[in-house]
């Protein structure tokens, strides 16, 4: 794989203005987060819900604005980006939703989904563009019929692949997979999955592939970043992450997965607690309250991401 | 010793375009201090068996025939008025969706104290007093403070956990969990899971545990029931089903979840949809996406064949092979 970065982020932090009175708060969304995706790999971005995966997902997507830092996209700053300049980027930069029924206008036909993206900035003729919606349509495994129908007509799994036609129709070079199956069915997953993987190939993709199902994570991902309340606390190779995982967190997060046809684990690690809210500002380890090896300079100290071995980093003191 | 038999259930519902079999001749029986799983896809009609069982459908778009025996009486002979003494005390349910399954603009300890007061004629006080507990014994901080407060300042987590409070208030004998664990997260998910796990050991409950989740019904269950197009194809104990896969959806199903110890190229997918309910064929339901399918598959509905002690399919290929 060259190691060249489609996308860096240097200190990104989204944060969301809260007013609770007179005091005014700040939700810490996405804190202080940096990593660099290289072209043709697949990365991929865990955490439980709340801990700002999303957000970041958008941020890089350009749907948020971050509040600080800085996301490079080749060379270019994509906040200080001008108006021109960023349609051009959202041509290359595409996101694929979460949840197919909400993400598609009810009152379009699948073709007029498709196409809508097309409608502004493209140089094509009306016939090249109806042929090329015609041919992604197909692409995505979809019938014949289904370019004139709605989306109501359709079910999640061929909802979710309108949804993927859409993000490949302006043959972007990158594209955020948010939760892109995580409403499906198992063997519609399967399907999906398989699908994203194909299209990879063919049009030669790099993913961001949010995620909170870690064995989704394991089968697509080249590389995986944990993230918890808006910080990354591990990086490193899926093989790295997954037989060595150093922050207690991912540990924790690895042993809580239920694998069918596996009997109880024997050392499982239950975490006690729930998330802080982002709001509170946290002092020492944000992870400390429910870490199970916690010690006390954790509830004084932040850690820093740290470079365990060759391109394996970890945010934990220990 | 059986505390529930479902024998038989049809559960048919009206539809736009006419009527479908939701659930389509169900039996089942759930033992003393069992879990069972009731697994399947969505639209397989495994959150219709609940409802049903509840009596929770709308009367006038459904109608259930069959039997549901529980405490030697039939549920679906029950007057309206039995029924209301049953759900909710002697059967709980807990629902899926959490965020839109409890009332905002009730306080979470009124809400837990109601069945209580309904059911077991407490007094506002004596309920208060266990719902505090309960808050408690679900492993919610601070229950004295949370019970007074609303539903929107909890996590999914802690409401799930109120979710589980108000089933568990009235000593349910039966539980029925739909999807309890879908909304949340992995870790969260395992506190949920190991809680009702201490349920069941305490007061001796017996779950049935709806999910498509087949990690988490593996490790929960004692017994599991595979639902496919309202059919239950496959019934047996988890070893059974996961070590010993008979009807070829099971095996699909279980080659197509991505697996934490082997890494696949590509990952196997059941081909083809599930047929419209309101459409069905006339063979075997899944004959058509079946690799296994022979002719007679598609003549008629398949028969259900013991194939070890206490595991059950429902398929053609099964007595063809053995």
């Amino acid at each position: 794989m060259d190691k060249t970065p489609i996308i860096t982020l240097k200190d990104v932090k989204v944060h969301f203005p809260q007013s609770q009175g007179f005091k005014k708060k700040f939700l810490r969304a996405v804190d202080g987060v940096s990593f660099s995706i290289y072209q043709g790999e697949t990365v991929g971005l865990v955490g439980e819900s709340g801990c700002g995966k999303s957000t970041l997902g958008k941020a890089i997507v350009g749907l948020l604005k971050p509040t600080a830092g800085q996301i490079f996209y080749h060379d270019n700053d994509i906040t200080k980006l001008k108006k021109d300049d960023f349609v051009k980027y959202r041509k290359n930069v595409q996101m694929i939703f979460q949840d197919p029924a909400a993400s598609l206008n009810p009152r379009l036909k699948v073709s007029q989904i498709v196409m809508e993206s097309l409608l502004k900035n493209v140089d094509m003729s009306k016939q090249e563009k109806k042929e090329l919606v015609k041919k992604m349509i197909k692409t995505v495994g979809l019938s014949d019929d289904a370019p004139d129908k709605y989306p109501h007509e359709f079910s999640g799994g061929q909802q979710q692949r309108v949804g993927i036609a859409r993000s490949l129709v302006l043959n972007p070079e990158f594209i955020v997979c948010d939760e892109a199956v995580s409403a499906l069915d198992v063997s519609v997953q399967a399907q999906i999955l398989n699908l994203l993987l194909q299209l990879k190939k063919d049009y030669n993709l790099t993913y961001l592939f949010i995620s909170h199902n870690l064995s989704v994570v394991k089968h697509m991902c080249d590389r995986i970043v944990v993230m918890y309340l808006g910080k990354i606390v591990e990086i490193g190779s899926r093989d790295q992450v997954f037989e060595n995982p150093l922050h207690p967190y991912t540990k924790a997060l690895l042993s809580a997965i239920p694998v069918a046809g596996k009997k109880e684990r024997e050392n499982r690690i239950v975490l006690t607690g729930d998330l802080p809210s982002p709001t509170d500002v946290i002092e020492g380890c944000a992870f400390h309250n429910r870490c199970y090896e916690c010690c006390e300079e954790c509830n004084v100290k932040c850690p820093e991401l740290r470079e365990v071995e060759p391109g394996h980093f970890v945010s934990c003191i220990k | 010793m059986n505390i529930l038999e479902i024998k038989n259930l049809t559960t048919e519902l009206s539809g736009d375009r006419g009527i479908v079999k939701a659930v389509d001749n169900v039996s089942l029986t759930l033992k003393k201090g069992e879990i069972l799983g009731l697994v399947g896809e969505s639209g397989c009609g495994k959150s219709m068996t609940s409802m049903s069982i509840m009596q929770l459908l709308p009367e006038r778009q459904s109608k259930i025939s069959g039997e549901i025996i529980f405490d030697g009486n039939n549920l679906l002979d029950l007057s309206k008025k039995q029924m209301n003494e049953i759900r909710g005390n002697k059967i709980a349910m807990i629902f899926q969706d959490v965020m839109t399954s409890l009332n905002p603009l009730m306080t979470i300890g009124r809400q837990i104290m109601e069945p209580m007061m309904v059911h077991k004629g407490m007094s506002k006080a004596e309920a208060r007093t266990e719902a505090i507990r309960l808050l408690d014994a679900v492993g919610i901080p601070m229950p004295e403070k949370r019970v007074d407060e609303y539903p929107n300042s909890l996590s999914g987590g802690m409401r799930q956990r109120v979710m589980i409070a108000i089933a568990i208030s009235c000593k349910p004998k039966i539980l029925i969990a739909d999807e309890p664990t879908t909304a949340l997260d992995v870790t969260i998910q395992a506190q949920i899971l190991e809680l009702m796990k201490k349920i069941r050991e305490e007061n001796e409950t017996s779950i049935i545990m709806i999910s498509h989740d087949l990690g988490v019904i593996s490790e929960m269950c004692d017994r599991a029931a595979i639902m496919y197009c309202g059919n239950i194809v496959e019934e047996g104990t988890i070893d059974q089903i996961f070590e010993n896969p008979v009807h070829p959806y099971t095996k699909g199903l279980l080659k197509s979840i991505p697996s934490l110890d082997k890494q696949v190229d590509e990952l196997y997918s059941i081909p083809g949809v599930v047929p419209n309910l309101y459409n069905l064929p006339v063979g075997c339901k899944f004959a058509d996406r079946c690799p296994e399918a022979c002719e007679e598959c598609s003549k008629g509905r398949p028969a259900r064949f013991e194939v070890e002690p206490g595991h059950y399919v429902s398929c053609r290929g099964g007595i063809v092979n053995g």
